[in-house]
């Protein structure tokens, strides 16, 4: 929504805090995402090939996998690493379910304070929620159009 | 009495003298160059309490304490005190002055607070109002994280442009009777709302900095002051890119360089290389800490002799921003001398 009530917008200041702002270093972050979002991916599947080796299914490896993703995400948000990471990582750490892990426990952790209801329990999809919203949003949509090519 | 001086400047004629002060800061700002400076710097962000806002409201009262003991007073003293923080409902002051019993007055001005409470603090004394008026703030980096932006443990990375909270707070005594040698308010100027369109949170040095540079040209025209007539105009806290850009601003509209007596409690609290602060800091205690130690220590010392200072705030609401409304911002200043 713009800012309708405003009728102050400078255009020459904010060319000028465009000059004076610094920008993201765009490449380094790029690289490092790269970097760290591929070694990730690489960890999960290496997980997909040792757990087949130890003799689970695969629909039992396709669970197994991301489970033990999220558990070392909540342990690493737990001790206070995993936003170390992030802050180079960037999409890196954020993409893969780490980022959505992370999302959910962090803000459990820091509404401790406020009680389990109100505090966690109220707090922890604050970040996570519209990713619900819109992911099972989406997946409706799909399951729809999914269904009606499946009549032809 | 207070006079008026021109259009915005108040004159305090009774040179209400800042008879002492006390910094109380984190332990991120204790790393900073200022370390020394301070009166204790805390080792540990909790402070030993269950919450950071029980935290920041442990540091605030650390503060005055430290304030009122070093002026020889005791709380009982003090006819009135001028507090705020940046928490919802004032809460930082509110509960460390819970057991003070001090009449009490909360304030809101974001980041330009402590020069707001200053300001009133000085008026207070100026009139006889008060014998001891106490302005005072607070602000810290864990309580802010929680209420305007992510969790701690969340991965977010933050913008070049960003500014850190600095985990903080300072108090000052004013009597209106104070001993010459000590630091004075020579007068002061309750700033107008400024807001040229900027919308981006994570850029409040850009939101800030026409409000200083109206403040900043507001007190010349009216004192007939140019620049060259002040030992320091340290602004708080706008950060690189508010500097930047007030310097740009001062230039453009007033042709004046300020660039040689001009600082920012933002880019001195911290090492801007080595701490990874992106921007520079901000927060109620940013000012509060770097005045109430160091910028009144010179002063005292003799060393500076006239500083205007001017606390700047982004009068930020995350409800507005989320509804896509820009962000006012203020600046008020104050005129501290010691001849």
């Amino acid at each position: 929504m713009a800012s309708k009530n405003n009728q102050n917008q400078d255009k020459a200041y904010l060319e000028m805090t465009e000059k004076a702002s610094p920008n993201s270093p765009i490449v380094k972050n790029c690289i490092k995402v790269f970097l760290i979002g591929g070694l990730i991916c690489a960890f999960g599947e290496l997980l997909f090939y040792l757990y087949g080796k130890c003799g689970f299914d695969e629909e039992t490896v396709k669970s197994l996998v991301p489970t033990t993703i999220i558990a070392i995400t909540a342990i690493l948000t737990g001790v206070g690493l995993f936003d170390d990471i992030a802050k180079h990582a960037g999409a890196g750490t954020l993409v893969p379910i780490t980022g959505f892990a992370n999302s959910v426990v962090s803000p459990a952790m820091e509404f401790q304070t406020e009680g389990r209801i109100l505090g966690t329990g109220a707090k922890m999809f604050a970040i996570a929620g519209p990713v619900i919203v819109y992911g099972c949003g989406t997946a409706t949509l799909y399951g729809v159009i999914y269904f009606i090519c499946s009549l032809f | 009495m207070a006079k008026r001086q021109g259009r915005f400047v108040l004159k305090l004629e009774n040179k209400p003298r800042i008879i002492a002060s006390a910094a109380v800061v984190g332990p991120k700002e204790g790393q900073g160059p200022h370390s020394a400076d301070f009166d204790h710097c805390h080792t540990d962000d909790y402070v030993g309490q269950e919450s950071w806002e029980m935290a920041e409201s442990v540091i605030h009262k650390d503060a005055i304490q430290r304030a009122i003991e070093k002026a020889g007073l005791t709380p009982l003293d003090i006819d009135m005190v001028f507090a705020g923080d940046l928490l919802d409902q004032e809460i930082a002051s509110t509960l460390g002055l819970r057991e003070l019993n001090i009449p009490y007055v909360g304030l809101f001005g974001a980041c330009s607070t402590m020069a707001l409470g200053l300001g009133l603090a000085s008026l207070m004394a100026d009139t006889s109002a008060a014998n001891y008026a106490i302005a005072s703030t607070s602000s810290h980096f864990c309580s802010a994280e929680k209420q305007f932006r992510y969790p701690l443990a969340y991965g977010a990375q933050r913008s070049p442009t960003a500014q850190r909270t600095v985990t903080g707070a300072g108090a000052a005594v004013i009597s209106s009777n104070g001993q010459k040698g000590t630091p004075y308010v020579d007068s002061i100027l309750l700033g107008r709302i400024r807001d040229l369109g900027i919308k981006d949170a994570a850029n409040m040095g850009a939101a800030m900095a026409p409000a200083a540079a109206t403040t900043i040209i507001d007190f010349m025209h009216d004192t007939g002051t140019t620049a060259d007539d002040y030992d320091l105009i340290l602004t708080g806290d706008l950060g690189m890119v508010g500097t930047t850009l007030l310097r740009e601003l001062m230039a453009t509209r007033e042709n004046m360089d300020i660039s040689k007596v001009h600082n920012d409690c933002g880019i001195m609290i911290f090492d801007m290389e080595k701490q990874d602060v992106h921007a520079g800091a901000s927060g109620c205690g940013c000012s509060a800490a770097i005045l109430c130690s160091y910028i009144l220590s010179e002063l005292k010392k003799g060393n500076l002799k006239n500083v205007l200072f001017v606390g700047t705030g982004a009068l930020m609401s995350p409800t507005l921003n989320q509804q896509g409304e820009t962000i006012p911002s203020i600046a008020h200043a104050v005129l501290i001398r010691n001849d």
